[in-house]
């Protein structure tokens, strides 16, 4: 029954289908993960909402079959990334609990700057985009396929990324020692 | 699949994003919310790349996470500066390049 | 371009010529890094490397002349018999009948090979041909690398023993290299790209070795006024090259620039602007007037320096630009046919005010200097009359004789207690060094011009060049620069004859015990003031050839070989003056009479006091006119207090002051002008004008500027959420406006 009402719902030539409905929830959960974040008054959550949205992002990569890019989301930026954000939170001695201190007064002028944005985009998207669907039998990109192009085509831009990587290691640690 | 349901996720995450980096005054929560913004973009690259069937968004989405971690880490590092100096981590008092 | 069609075997080194260039620059690297280990402190490395470079040039020179000769020979074998044979009938005629005016028939001009072009890809920007790097080799630039490399080598075998000691010996030598191969570079470049990279390389090669001795004021602040004079002449430059290469459509290709604008693919008006661009360039590198004032100054290097930078060389580039881009200048200055231009007055005064500054200097590298800048204006003369051989030759033959004075004065200064000073230090030194002596008097004779030394052949092509002069034909009626070229020719021997006197004749004068220097110094003299009696007769003409028994084909081989005549990227129109016997009489006359009365003068002059460091009972004690004439010749026309004085502390003075002093001397000075006439109008003009209008106005800008930083500094707040809010909804705005627009 709820397949049928699901295939009942056609919009243009996509019909909306199971990966519809998990998409529905992982954009539900990551838009409200992600307000909880920039509005909390608590950084240690603020982090773990930033968890869970960067963990919906993954979860779309999975939707959008780009398997390996998932993996890396979850150990690079879950793994990685967050643990260093807690540690900045914890090493700049933030108190954990709610603090009054967090926000500029006036947030309604970044409200205002933040949903022009978002109407400029919105509406452009629309006009732009309004009814492209993607591809009904899609299958999974294998990884395969991601490091042939890697060390094919973007080779020259991997290696710019690995000095990149490597100057920012340097960088920080010679910003953040103490001498 | 409507390729807009992505994009408009990703606006929708975008725009949280710099709803962040405007209102709040923590540098660990600024650098946050810059987090969110590249995860946004990330998303729309991976549509981009299945709607048209090419791996190279995946590809750009790889770099741009490496990137992010390196981002990450020289503000950490700039922020954790900030502190030492200052003993507050908030972007709002550097201001000592006013005009 | 190329005379493809010739089926000539084109000499390995003419191709290859970026090695000359290379030497240098591997020599100083080598002195620069190793120099003070080696032995000698590195002048080894520098003598070895500039004696390899001047074999490599005269090869190429040989290789040139072969290919020129080659390329007639398959070319040209059948006409070129009629038109010897034409030639020498016409001449006999001339040399019979050398006092009629002959109609000005022109000499036949036989195509020469174009330029052997090497060239290789340097960077590629998209709407653009990609830009070459490389080597253009033509009769002009073999001619610059035999000069330079020629000179060069005798400099720095001069300078083992003049700079002997020295703190900074192996930075000497390093830089003489550099300064060669930049030199070097820049004349062999084959578009304007390269020949700005060049052009500004012998600027700081020039800058580091007139400082050489920077711990003493007076040096740094030479070596600073001669880099910022070129500075000025440098935005010329860029200008005039920047207007060429999007005139040219795109490209920087010397070729190809000369080719269009000779074909009038350039309108007149677009190569008027940039030659006059370009001539502001040329005017502070050659020291042409009011741009001159570094050249004098930049004595205070050493003076090997002088000799090889400050007279032969770096000086001549200016010179060299004109002669490269000649068919710019020749359409956009509208040489051909007309009586004036840009190019020929400025030259003239040049040669006239220079030759006169050279009078009442009493430091013998001051005459020497601004005899320098004398003959750099008789060379821009001739470039402006269209005599471009002529002008070639004078740069040419200058080169010797000059750096024979130049060395021949610091021999003397190296004798005599390292002073330069003609009235204090010098006089009679003739007996004491005997070999000075003759070779600085070979070149004094060379430099004024008189029969039959370097000089005389080549002022005597560039006065004919004019065409002012009965029967010399040439490409127009040049009276003025003629005028001044006379001048001049009497000027320069002269002021020559004055300071022979002064050095060579009368008693000693100074406290020290002078003593003719080792063969390191002399035996370039020697070569030097050789030089400086032949290369006049390489470019004789063919009558006389024929008159002192040598094959008529002799004549002329100078302008044979150099010029580029008859290919696309050369004026097609230019014509060539026919020599005059009775001009190169009347001049020499001329030139011989003025020497002989100053140096009478002067003899009476010390009869009364040999020993008279400070002659008075002259003539400028005797007559108001030649005091005050002689006054403002000191103080050099007042153009460095002009300079330094009011542009300088008229530009950075603060503004408050500035309107101060508009208030209360301008306002007075409308007032005053009313009142006193004449005089005072001048002087209302100056000060209303210069003062009131420029100063007015920027200090208008100041306050403009002033104002809008108040306002605009309100916004930089330095705060991030401001800044980041602006870019956002900065952002906002521009998407709305694609949307709007799309």
């Amino acid at each position: 029954m709820i397949q049928a009402a699901l295939l009942a719902v056609d919009i243009g030539d996509a019909s909306f289908g199971i990966p519809d409905v998990f998409f529905a929830i992982i954009a539900i959960i990551s838009v409200v993960a992600a307000l909880r974040m920039v509005t909390t008054n608590n950084v240690v959550h603020a982090a773990l909402y930033l968890l869970v949205v960067l963990a919906s992002v993954a979860a779309l990569y999975i939707i959008l079959g780009a398997e390996f890019l998932a993996v890396t989301q979850v150990m690079v930026y879950i793994g990685a990334v967050m643990v260093l954000l807690l540690f900045g939170v914890m090493l700049t001695r933030t108190r954990i609990g709610n603090e009054t201190d967090l926000n500029y007064e006036k947030r309604w002028i970044g409200g205002l700057v933040s949903t022009a944005l978002l109407a400029v985009m919105g509406y452009s998207l629309w006009e732009f985009f309004g009814s492209e669907a993607l591809a009904a039998d899609r299958t999974p990109t294998p990884t395969s396929e991601v490091a042939d192009s890697i060390f094919s085509t973007y080779i020259v831009p991997f290696e710019a990324i690995s000095v990149l990587l490597l100057a920012a290691l340097i960088g920080a640690i010679v910003v953040a020692r103490r001498d | 699949m409507l390729l807009n349901q992505f994009l408009f996720l990703a606006a929708i995450l975008f725009c949280i994003g710099v709803y962040g980096v405007l209102t709040r005054k923590n540098g660990v929560l600024v650098l946050m919310s810059i987090e969110v913004i590249l995860n946004a973009v990330n998303i729309n690259l991976v549509a981009f790349g299945a709607y048209n069937d090419d791996v190279s968004g995946q590809v750009f989405a790889l770099f741009l996470i490496a990137v992010a971690a390196a981002e990450v880490g020289v503000g950490l590092a700039i922020i954790l500066l900030m502190y030492r100096n200052r003993q507050s981590i908030s972007v709002a008092d550097a201001d000592a390049l006013h005009g | 371009m190329f005379s493809a069609e010739v089926a000539t075997d084109i000499s390995w080194i003419l191709e290859n010529a970026w090695i000359i260039p290379a030497i240098p620059a591997a020599s100083f690297l080598l002195i620069l890094f190793f120099g003070k280990k080696t032995p000698g402190g590195g002048h080894w490395i520098g003598i070895t490397s500039v004696l390899a470079i001047f074999a490599l040039s005269l090869w190429s020179a040989v290789a040139w002349i072969g290919y020129v000769d080659d390329s007639h020979g398959a070319e040209a074998e059948a006409e070129h018999a009629a038109v010897v044979e034409e030639f020498a009938v016409g001449d006999t005629l001339t040399l019979a009948a050398a006092e009629e005016p002959v109609e000005g028939e022109e000499h036949a001009v036989e195509a020469t090979p174009g330029p052997i072009l090497s060239e290789r890809d340097w960077f590629s920007i998209a709407p653009f041909d990609t830009f070459k790097i490389g080597t253009l080799v033509d009769g002009q630039s073999v001619m610059l690398l035999f000069v330079v490399t020629f000179i060069s080598s005798l400099v720095h075998i001069f300078s083992v023993d003049y700079v002997a000691g020295d703190r900074r010996y192996t930075h000497y030598f390093a830089f003489l290299s550099l300064f060669t191969s930049a030199m070097l570079f820049m004349v062999l470049s084959s578009n304007t790209l390269q020949l700005i990279v060049g052009w500004e390389l012998v600027g700081v090669c020039s800058f580091a070795l007139i400082g050489h001795w920077w711990e003493e004021k007076p040096n740094s602040d030479a070596a600073l006024k001669a880099f910022l004079t070129n500075r000025v002449g440098d935005i010329g430059l860029l200008v005039g090259m920047t207007i060429l290469f999007f005139a040219a459509g795109g490209t920087f290709d010397i070729t190809t620039i000369n080719t269009m604008a000779g074909a009038g693919e350039i309108g007149q008006g677009t190569l008027l602007v940039a030659s006059l661009c370009l001539l502001g360039a040329v005017m502070s590198k050659s020291g042409q007037f009011i741009l001159h004032t570094w050249l004098p100054d930049a004595m205070a290097g050493p003076t090997p320096v002088s000799a090889l930078i400050h007279a032969a060389t770096m000086v001549v580039a200016g010179i060299y630009l004109v002669g490269r881009l000649y068919s710019v200048f020749w359409v956009g200055l509208a040489i051909p046919g007309s009586n004036i231009n840009a190019l020929a007055l400025i030259g003239g005064v040049t040669c006239v005010f220079g030759g006169m500054l050279a009078f009442v200097q009493n430091d013998i590298k001051k005459v020497l200097a601004y005899s320098t800048v004398s003959q750099l204006g008789y060379m821009a003369l001739a470039l402006g009359v269209g005599a471009w051989t002529a002008g070639m030759f004078h740069l040419f033959t200058h080169a010797f004789f000059k750096a024979c004075l130049f060395l021949g004065a610091g021999s003397l200064s190296h004798a005599c207690h390292h002073s330069f000073d003609m009235k204090a230090e010098m006089g009679g030194l003739r007996k004491i060094m005997p070999k000075t002596f003759i070779t600085f008097v070979i070149g004094s004779l060379a430099l004024a011009g008189i029969p039959p030394m370097a000089g005389f052949w080549s002022k005597d092509e560039i006065l004919a060049g004019a065409g002012v002069w009965p029967g010399t034909g040439g490409n127009g009626t040049y009276y003025i620069p003629f005028i001044f070229g006379m001048i001049t020719a009497a000027l320069t021997a002269a002021y020559m004859s004055r300071v022979i006197w002064l050095v060579f004749f009368g008693q000693y004068r100074g406290h020290s015990q002078p003593h003719e220097n080792g063969p390191l110094i002399t035996v370039p003299l020697m070569i030097l003031a050789f030089m400086a009696t032949v290369v006049g007769f390489l470019n004789m003409p063919p009558a006389f050839a024929t008159a002192i028994g040598l094959p008529e084909s002799w004549g002329e081989r100078f302008g044979h070989y150099v010029e580029p005549a008859g290919i696309a990227s050369f004026p097609g129109d230019l014509g060539h003056a026919n020599p005059s016997l009775s001009l190169a009489i009347v001049a020499s006359l001329l030139a011989a009479g003025a020497g002989g009365v100053v140096w009478l003068y002067y003899q009476a002059l010390y009869r009364k006091d040999s020993m008279a460091t400070e002659v008075t009972g002259g003539l400028k004690d005797k007559h108001k006119v030649l005091a005050a004439g002689h006054t403002m010749l000191v103080n050099k026309y007042y153009l460095d207090d002009l300079y330094t004085e009011t542009i300088a502390m008229g530009t950075k003075g603060p503004i408050a002051k500035a309107a101060y002093w508009f208030n209360q001397n301008v306002l007075d000075g409308v007032i005053d002008t009313v009142g006193k006439g004449t005089v005072g109008l001048g002087r209302f003009v100056y000060r209303y004008i210069d003062q009131g209008a420029i100063d007015g106005s920027v200090r208008g800008m100041g306050v403009g500027a002033d104002d809008s930083g108040q306002m605009l500094r309100k916004v930089q707040s330095g705060k991030i959420r401001q800044y980041a809010m602006l870019m956002f909804g900065g952002a906002v705005v521009l998407v709305a406006v694609f949307i709007v627009a799309v």
